[in-house]
């Protein structure tokens, strides 16, 4: 699958870069779906012996590539809210030096990285790359509910039900955009869905 | 002076009014004929007898009501006050600012009997007299920047700074122009205005930062920022868009007047002692358009501003599809003569409105 180049946004909105190995006593690489991708591109057998990888698929079939890499330990589960309780401990273990990689979707790399800050790893020793999904994890600003996976504009809210325009007004702490009502002046007229993008 | 308080509402009926001489202490935000953003700082060392500026806090006429109208907003919605667990210091920095300020430019209405540690905090036109013992948090009912902030009108954004940044880690918002505390909180000077417009191409928040991360203690800086709102509701907040967004669609030729109002934001930065945190009191003042035309130097300039503002600046402010109707109003109000020089009425010298 191709990467994806995001337009230029606002100052709120992160920014992915691309992963590259780094020297380091041991590896936390955690992704999801076409994440996988960028964990095999960065991946080194020096890098694997002291690896640990955390995989979410999301129906994508990567998984026996991952393990063929020969990671020191290996977790594939259901969700990223499934996977937060070992990606938590893998962080309170964490020694000094510890690098972290997170490929994926925004949502994914976002609530890790919330989690790795709170563990107390230096922003310089977390590194992003997106792939696959350019689906947004979204807060409603109204109920303050958490949509995820919203791949259009305007969405509605899994939550109260309304009818939500996306923006680019990014929260690192809540890993989310804001998702405001987009028939508040209005009521009814919502405009047809189209991809977030287009 | 004595205050007479008004008894007033921001909501439902919307009863908020000014006096006469709320109206001509209105700090309207055009010194000029037309706006654009700038780095429109400068220090807060007083101003005019009786203006805005003469005081470090403002207290007016819609103090008690205003008060009344913030305990509501949190009733419904606490994640309006929050700070993150850094910042209590810098809280009780907030609270003596603000007390000591109180007592000393308005000694009538507030006192602050200090003993050591011990203090005593009296709020006559809210009915309070409450003991306390400074830095010691169980004393007080709620913490020490909620407690004195239920106080003082405005809002109030408490600002850490490290990493040569000022960073949103605390404040009480509930009366703002339509930006979430519970979504900011936490970025830094340059994400929290991720959303403004041509501002940041301009170079502005750059050279602003710079200037706010240098404020000494002692030598607070203020400036005055203005947006348009339609009832005098203070709580234009995004969380109840949903609610208040209606609103906007029920001007008239008519009711325009009275209905619309200019929202002007005194925005000053104190520099806190203990905690070296900033503090960014945000003190709204609302005004109707039709009260804002009695003073006629200020009507030919709204009208100037308002039909030459950029496109840009109308749509973030929100009042890009009234401002057809708004300019159908003022446009009675402008009969073209030139303006005086900067922000005041200017009632003695500027000639009545032509017509
Ligand atoms: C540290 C203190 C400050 C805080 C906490 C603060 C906060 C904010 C916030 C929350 C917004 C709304 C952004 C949104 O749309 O979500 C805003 C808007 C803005 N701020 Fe600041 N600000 C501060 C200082 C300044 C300074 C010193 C300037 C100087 C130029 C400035 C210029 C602006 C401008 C031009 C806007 C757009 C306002 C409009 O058009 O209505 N701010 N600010």
């Amino acid at each position: 699958m191709s990467k994806f180049t995001f337009p230029e946004s606002i100052r709120s909105r992160p920014i992915y870069g691309t992963l590259e190995a780094r020297v380091g006593p041991a590896h936390l690489l955690v992704a999801d779906a076409h994440g996988a991708e960028a964990i095999l591109d960065v991946a080194t057998p020096q890098m694997m012996e002291k690896a640990h990888i955390i995989y979410i698929p999301k129906g994508e079939d990567y998984e026996d590539k991952l393990r063929a890499l020969k990671p020191a330990s290996f977790y594939s589960g259901p969700s990223y809210p499934a996977a937060e309780p070992r990606l938590r401990k893998a962080l309170a273990d964490a020694k000094m030096g510890l690098q972290v990689y997170l490929a994926g979707t925004e949502g994914l790399m976002g609530q890790a990285q919330n989690a790795a800050m709170a563990a107390g790893i230096p922003h310089t020793a977390i590194q992003t790359e997106h792939r696959g999904s350019i689906a947004r994890r979204m807060q409603c600003v109204h109920c303050k509910g958490i949509t995820e996976e919203v791949e259009t504009d305007p969405f509605v809210c899994s939550h109260c039900g309304l009818n939500l325009f996306v923006r680019d007004h990014y929260s690192r702490r809540l890993a989310a955009y804001q998702g405001v009502r987009v028939d508040a002046e209005d009521p009814g007229n919502v405009p047809t869905p189209k991809g977030i993008y287009e | 002076m004595t205050i007479q308080f008004n008894d007033e509402t921001f909501r439902d009926d919307y009863s908020f009014y000014n006096s006469e001489r709320a109206i001509k202490r209105f700090p309207f935000p055009f010194h000029e004929d037309s706006y654009m953003y700038s780095v429109n700082m400068e220090q807060h060392r007083g101003g005019p007898k009786d203006s805005v500026y003469e005081k470090r806090f403002d207290v007016d006429e819609h103090y008690v009501s205003e008060m009344r109208d913030r305990a509501m907003v949190l009733a419904d919605d606490p994640l309006r006050c929050q700070s993150l667990p850094h910042m209590t210091l810098a809280g009780w920095d907030l609270l003596e600012l603000i007390m000591v300020s109180k007592s000393e430019d308005y000694p009538d209405l507030f006192e602050l009997h200090r003993d050591g540690n011990k203090w005593r905090w009296i709020n006559k036109p809210l009915g309070i007299d409450d003991s306390f013992v400074f830095l010691d948090e169980a004393t007080l009912p709620y913490g020490p920047m909620e407690y004195i902030t239920r106080q003082a009108q405005g809002d109030f954004c408490v600002l850490d700074q490290r990493d040569d940044n000022l960073w949103m880690d605390a404040g009480m918002v509930t009366t703002q122009a339509d930006w979430s505390l519970d979504f900011d909180i936490g970025m830094n000077f340059f994400e929290w205005h991720a959303p403004v417009p041509l501002a940041h191409e301009k170079g502005i928040f750059v050279r602003a930062l710079k200037f706010l991360l240098n404020i000494q203690q002692g030598a607070p800086a203020r400036r005055l920022n203005w947006t348009m709102t339609v009832n005098p509701l203070l709580d234009t907040s995004p969380e109840n868009y949903h609610k208040w967004g209606i609103q906007k669609t029920t001007l008239t030729p008519e009711n325009i007047g009275a209905k619309q109002h200019l929202r002007v934001e005194l925005q000053t930065f104190f520099r806190l002692p203990r905690s070296n945190a900033l503090v960014f009191p945000i003190r709204c003042y609302l005004c109707s358009f039709q009260d804002l035309m009695t003073v006629p130097k200020w009507g030919r300039r709204l009208h100037r501003v308002v039909r030459d503002l950029p496109d840009e600046l109308a749509t973030y402010k929100g009042f890009i599809d009234n401002r057809p109707m708004m300019l159908d109003y003022l446009k009675n109000f402008d009969d073209g003569l030139p303006t005086s020089a900067g922000i005041w009425p200017d009632l003695e010298t500027e000639p009545a409105l032509e017509t």
